[in-house]
């Protein structure tokens, strides 16, 4: 009949209209500053430093390679290596980053100083509000500001840190493991960059 | 206080306020009078309805729609205002600068003028001219040539395109509203809207002796409301604004305040349409049923306003766009002829002798010529389901 559509689709946005305040399960929108969707686990924006224990930096897992520095594309990431050597949090004495500086309005969240980090020290972080007030300062991240525990990355990714947990207890297992056998090889990557020093 | 004294209250307070005026004043200061509310009132309508259409439309899409600044969201046009206020004003350099500027200024001049002949309550008409509806519509052209100066005096090809579309929908639409209005003027066979209104306003038992409760009259608001919202640009004829094919239409140059005011004309026309559209079908301030009499008459004129200014929200809300063909069909093909036949249907009521028959015969003249019309208008053309090799 004549008008049978106009008088279907006049009822169905009708029926929306007033079911939008009977029901709750039809208004899909997330009022953000009171509510928070839960947090995507595969998301990612800037990379933080992971560190072990209690100490921010002393447990940093980074030992200043500089391959990021070098792998960045945008060349955002800025490291000064330590003269020292310091333990780490599992007692080895390691150098460490004097000055770890990354610049996240350069930064193009790329990952790709995570995937050739060699010892899971960087990551990628999830948290989003990170608007300042300064263009410049502010959105220059210190050592400090990037230093979050591994809790929090388990927290955030709980997949890839469990992963990464029992990848790092199998290489410190077989590195506390006695001499008297063969050897256990490092791992690879590390060789590589005691070749290149 | 009586009922007919809370129904009279601005006219007794109007007279009241003159009386202090010297002798020679008064026919300016009582314009100022009755002109004064007119600004204030409809501007501040124009801000409820922005809020109340985004609240709707989100509510028919299963959203909040704005519910930030103030109680539920309702002093977002005072945010929107002074934001449109700040921003700045951009014209182009290639622009024809005086057009450019009067263009907003004329549009909403035009709205505002249609105003003076609405009567709002009883004898609360700014101007009750013996010509009224002819007032009405010649003032309502003036929209035509805003929005094509508007188009014009950008000099950018996507606003002269929109203007050129709006203009050419504009014109094929005011042919049925006019026509669809006719009958009306024939029925009481006066163009003053006071005495339009003051026919509707009696009543047989509880009934009121609206012209949209005749066949003629029914076809000719149904007429009028679709040739409204055409006239009006709005959704399901909002063919001058395409964000997809011209983006803004012919206010696509306009920034800022400018942009405000064309917002504010196209619902200030809206309104006055409506009211209008209200005067001419619904009894403008009269009462539904004899028995709500007692409620102040300018306080029905606005309730019907509303009840229109929402279907007008729900229209919107409900239907996508027609094709700018498929807009200038129904204009040519289906709303003319029907309102043509309505002048005829019109006539027929008006000679025969009342009873049922006339009824059936009236209706019949109308119906049948409508779904034959609409039938052979399908002809040909097929409408079908399009099917999809993957998506499904």
């Amino acid at each position: 009949m004549l008008g049978a559509g106009i008088l279907k689709g006049l009822a169905e946005t009708a029926r929306n209209f007033f079911g939008s305040y009977v029901s709750k399960d039809r208004l899909t929108t997330v009022q953000f500053p009171e509510e928070r969707a839960p947090r995507i686990e595969a998301s990612r924006n800037f990379p933080f430093l992971v560190y072990d224990g209690a100490d921010a930096q002393q447990g940093l897992r980074c030992v200043s390679c500089f391959i990021c520095e070098k792998e960045c594309p945008p060349k955002c990431i800025f490291i000064e290596k330590s003269t020292d050597k310091k333990p780490d949090a599992t007692g080895k004495p390691q150098f460490y980053p004097a000055r770890f500086n990354i610049d996240v309005s350069v930064c193009m969240s790329c990952q790709i100083c995570v995937e050739v980090c060699p010892f899971n020290a960087i990551k990628m972080d999830t948290d989003f509000e990170l608007s300042t007030t300064g263009r410049f300062d502010d959105l220059l991240w210190n050592k400090d500001r990037l230093s979050k525990s591994n809790e929090y990355y388990n927290q955030i990714h709980p997949t890839e840190a469990a992963a990464v947990d029992a990848e790092l207890a199998e290489a410190r297992a077989k590195a506390a493991a006695p001499k008297t056998p063969p050897p256990p090889p490092p791992t690879p990557p590390a060789k590589e960059i005691a070749a290149e020093k | 206080m009586t009922p007919g004294t809370i129904d009279q209250i601005f006219v007794i307070s109007k007279h009241w306020l003159l009386g202090y005026v010297p002798a020679m004043l008064q026919p300016v200061v009582s314009a100022i009078l009755s002109v004064a509310p007119v600004l204030v009132v409809f501007p501040l309508l124009f801000a409820i309805t922005t809020v109340l259409e985004r609240k709707g439309l989100g509510r028919i899409q299963n959203r909040y729609g704005p519910n930030r600044v103030g109680p539920f969201g309702f002093s977002q046009p005072i945010a929107d205002g002074i934001k449109s206020l700040t921003k700045e004003d951009i014209v182009p350099r290639s622009a024809d600068q005086v057009v450019h500027f009067l263009a907003p200024l004329l549009l909403v001049l035009a709205a505002f003028l249609a105003y003076a002949v609405l009567p709002i309550g009883r004898n609360m008409v700014i101007v009750n001219l013996n010509a009224g509806v002819l007032f009405f519509f010649a003032v309502g052209s003036m929209v035509e040539l805003a929005v094509f100066m508007a188009g014009w005096s950008s000099r950018s090809k996507y606003s002269l395109l929109g203007a050129m579309r709006a203009v050419a929908q504009m014109i094929s639409y005011e042919i049925p509203l006019v026509l669809a209005s006719i009958v009306i003027i024939m029925a009481s066979g006066s163009l003053s809207t006071v005495a339009i209104v003051n026919l509707q306003s009696g009543y047989t038992s509880i009934w009121p002796h609206w012209f949209l409760f005749t066949p003629w009259g029914f076809a000719g608001f149904i007429l009028f409301m679709i040739a409204a919202t055409a006239e009006s640009n709005r959704s399901p004829f909002d063919l001058p604004e395409g964000e997809s094919e011209i983006i803004a239409g012919y206010y696509i140059e306009y920034s800022g305040f400018k942009f405000a005011l064309f917002f504010l004309g196209e619902y200030l026309g809206m309104f006055a349409t409506s009211g209008l559209a209200i005067t001419l079908f619904l009894g403008g301030w009269s009462a539904p049923f004899s028995f709500l009499t007692w409620i102040p008459s300018y306080l029905w004129f606005f309730a019907k306003l509303l009840v229109i200014i929402c279907a007008f929200i729900w229209v919107r809300g409900t239907f996508p766009r027609l094709r700018m063909d498929q807009l200038m069909g129904l204009a040519w093909k289906f709303m003319l002829p029907m309102a043509l036949l309505n002048i005829f249907t019109a006539g027929v009521w008006h000679f025969m002798p009342a009873g049922i028959a006339r009824w059936l015969l009236c209706s019949a003249l109308l119906l049948a010529p409508c779904l034959l019309l609409s039938r052979g208008l399908k002809q040909g053309r097929k409408l079908q389901v399009r099917t999809y090799r993957f998506a499904e």
